[in-house]
């Protein structure tokens, strides 16, 4: 549970992915692979929907999730223009599409398990690993709620998203926001972001999509809030996101406890077999 | 694709004969083309489930040789001794080929991390390995016997910490089958290392030294099938993990193993040496069906998102209720 930044100047900054105006371009996992030189890793056609990148991965830092659905109660659609409605009355199929990226949470489990410290907060809030001093141990991977961070078989090391450490140490956004065509990434301070949102999500739902809401803005969830979070029109889990993340590690000190209990009960079963043993002895 | 976000509605489909019955209910669980949300570890289950075991095997061993070193049951206490050696030299051997860069095992020393179950456990076993060598060492040669006493209390004070602390390394992660087991877990470790330790003490001691091993069996299958009973109630619709599939058949193994095992040494194991090695060599491989098992459970959890998505989006709706 550690939001180790007491010595840090910076501003912790994130990522708001409105995705009520992602168009499914995917440049942001163009740019992303671009800037950080990330190895090609598989061209294979998934056969499901236009997502042929399949999740986020240790190669796959942004990963535009394409949702093709059903809907009896219509398409969505924007209000673009005043006094136009935002449903079609008849049913139709719906296309949603989302750029998934690292949430960097404030309580971020894979930082916590890191055995080695290789995974660290930076001075901008945002959570990296470190290439020279991870050994690969693969701890991270499962302790990630959010199934983001994985170890690339080649290397064995584990790899995700660092919000382009590099580029904001220059002053500079991140390749992916940089690079997004209608301003569905937007980088920034975090504070500014989740006001922009909430202003957005209202905007939205006053002009009728009810169905929009935040995901992952809320300081008091299971992660202490997300550094990168999103603007959804339907349950996170729908995306491949879970509904309701906690880091592992808020449940660490009761394991802790029965760890201590289970190992006096060991000692205690095993003084108990001798007692036993001596006095089936002596009988 | 016309069920695209959502895999419920395929099942629902089923039931209906008529394929125009387009109209399906609302799914009760959604998810992303049916993929995983979280992702598996990509650990080999012979290194990690290996280690489990062997850890399990080393950690109480030393307790079990301690105490027939208290008792002067010596053949027993060296026998263990060196079994607990031999394990933990084991265990560092499959966590280091387990690794993704092996080269780089010292940086697991690098930094002291309470929050982290892996570095905790890589300082208890470099403190651990060596007091259980000297333990070893000292019994097979017999030099310096105070030096080899203190190691063996060493070793019994430390063993118990290596059984139980990997059950917290399995835990303490998103995989639901292991996360959501975290207060029944340690429980099912540590009797099942009570049972590996005591089958291998059956296995090699003589039969005037083996009664404390023949108890501790017997604790030690009725813990772990109590504890086995404990964790599958608390998973609920999670607990399906570790009754169906390889999880499921593994499991079933052990505890038919474990409790035979048991069962032989606690009625033969006294008077024959042949049943007694026999019902040792099943109580051992009972716990290594079910460190197996456990881990086999964890990975179909992460890898079916109904049990990542459903279990939260109850917790949800009963928050929102309240």
């Amino acid at each position: 549970m550690s939001e180790d930044r007491a010595a840090t100047a910076e501003e912790r900054v994130g990522f708001f992915t409105d995705t009520s105006v992602c168009i499914g371009c995917k440049a942001c996992e163009v740019a992303c692979k671009e800037w950080n030189a990330i190895p090609e890793d598989g061209l294979e056609l998934t056969g499901m929907s236009y997502d042929n990148t399949g999740d986020l991965g240790a190669s796959t830092w942004r990963h535009v999730a394409f949702i093709e659905q059903p809907r009896a109660d219509g398409r969505t659609q924007l209000p673009l223009l005043e006094g136009q409605s935002a449903k079609t009355p008849d049913g139709e199929m719906r296309w949603l599409m989302s750029s998934d990226v690292c949430k960097h949470c404030t309580h971020a489990a894979c930082l916590d398990v890191c055995p080695t410290g290789s995974l660290f907060r930076t001075e901008f809030g945002t959570v990296v690993v470190q290439e020279d001093i991870c050994n690969g141990c693969g701890y991270c991977v499962p302790a990630c709620p959010y199934g983001v961070i994985e170890q690339r078989p080649v290397d064995g090391r584990a790899f995700k998203c660092t919000m382009c450490y590099d580029r904001l140490g220059a002053g500079q956004e991140p390749a992916c926001a940089k690079a997004c065509p209608t301003d569905s990434i937007q980088f920034g301070p975090l504070d500014e972001l989740r006001e922009r949102a909430a202003l957005r999500v209202d905007q939205l739902r006053e002009g009728g999509v009810t169905e929009a809401r935040l995901y992952g803005e809320d300081p008091d969830d299971g992660v202490g809030g997300d550094g990168a979070f999103f603007l959804l029109l339907d349950e996170p889990e729908v995306y491949g996101l879970p509904p309701d993340p906690v880091v592992t590690t808020r449940d660490l000190p009761t394991m802790w406890k029965h760890a201590g209990a289970a190992a006096l009960s060991l000692v205690g079963g095993i003084a108990l077999a001798f007692a036993a043993a001596a006095g089936r002895g002596r009988a | 694709m016309t069920s695209a976000g959502s895999s419920t509605p395929r099942r629902h489909g089923r039931r209906g004969r008529r394929g125009e019955q387009l109209m399906v209910p609302r799914a009760e669980f959604d998810s992303y083309y049916g993929r995983p949300v979280i992702k598996a570890p990509s650990w080999e289950p012979r290194d990690i489930a290996g280690y489990f075991f062997l850890g399990g095997l080393a950690g109480a061993g030393s307790v079990l040789a301690a105490g027939a070193h208290a008792t002067g049951r010596s053949t027993t206490a060296t026998a263990m001794k060196i079994s607990s050696l031999t394990a933990v030299s084991l265990s560092a051997a499959a966590l280091i080929h387990d690794l993704g860069r092996p080269d780089r095992f010292v940086n697991m020393l690098r930094v002291f991390k309470p929050t982290s179950p892996m570095s905790v456990g890589s300082w208890l076993l470099s403190l651990y390995g060596p007091a259980a060598g000297a333990a070893a060492a000292s019994a097979v040669t017999g030099r310096l016997p105070r030096l080899g006493a203190t190691a063996t209390g060493a070793a019994a004070l430390l063993g118990p910490a290596v059984a139980s602390y990997t059950a917290v390394l399995a835990a303490d992660t998103a995989v639901p089958a292991w996360h959501d087991a975290h207060r029944e877990l340690p429980y099912l470790f540590t009797a099942s290392a009570t049972a590996a330790a005591s089958g291998m003490a059956l296995v090699l001691g003589p039969r005037s030294e083996n009664s404390p091993a023949r108890h501790a069996a017997a604790v030690a299958a009725v813990g772990e099938i109590a504890a086995h009973r404990a964790l599958e109630r608390r998973l609920g619709l999670v607990g399906e993990t570790y009754r169906d599939g390889r999880a499921g058949t593994l499991l079933r193994a052990a505890r038919a193993l474990t409790f035979g095992g048991a069962l032989g040494a606690t009625l033969l194991g006294g008077r024959h040496r042949a049943a007694a090695a026999a019902s040792g060599l099943a109580l051992l491989a009972g716990s290594a069906f079910t460190r197996f098992g456990v881990f086999a459970a964890g990975i179909a959890s992460a890898e079916d998102p109904k049990y990542t998505v459903r279990p939260q989006r109850e917790r949800l709706e009963e928050r929102r209720r309240t």
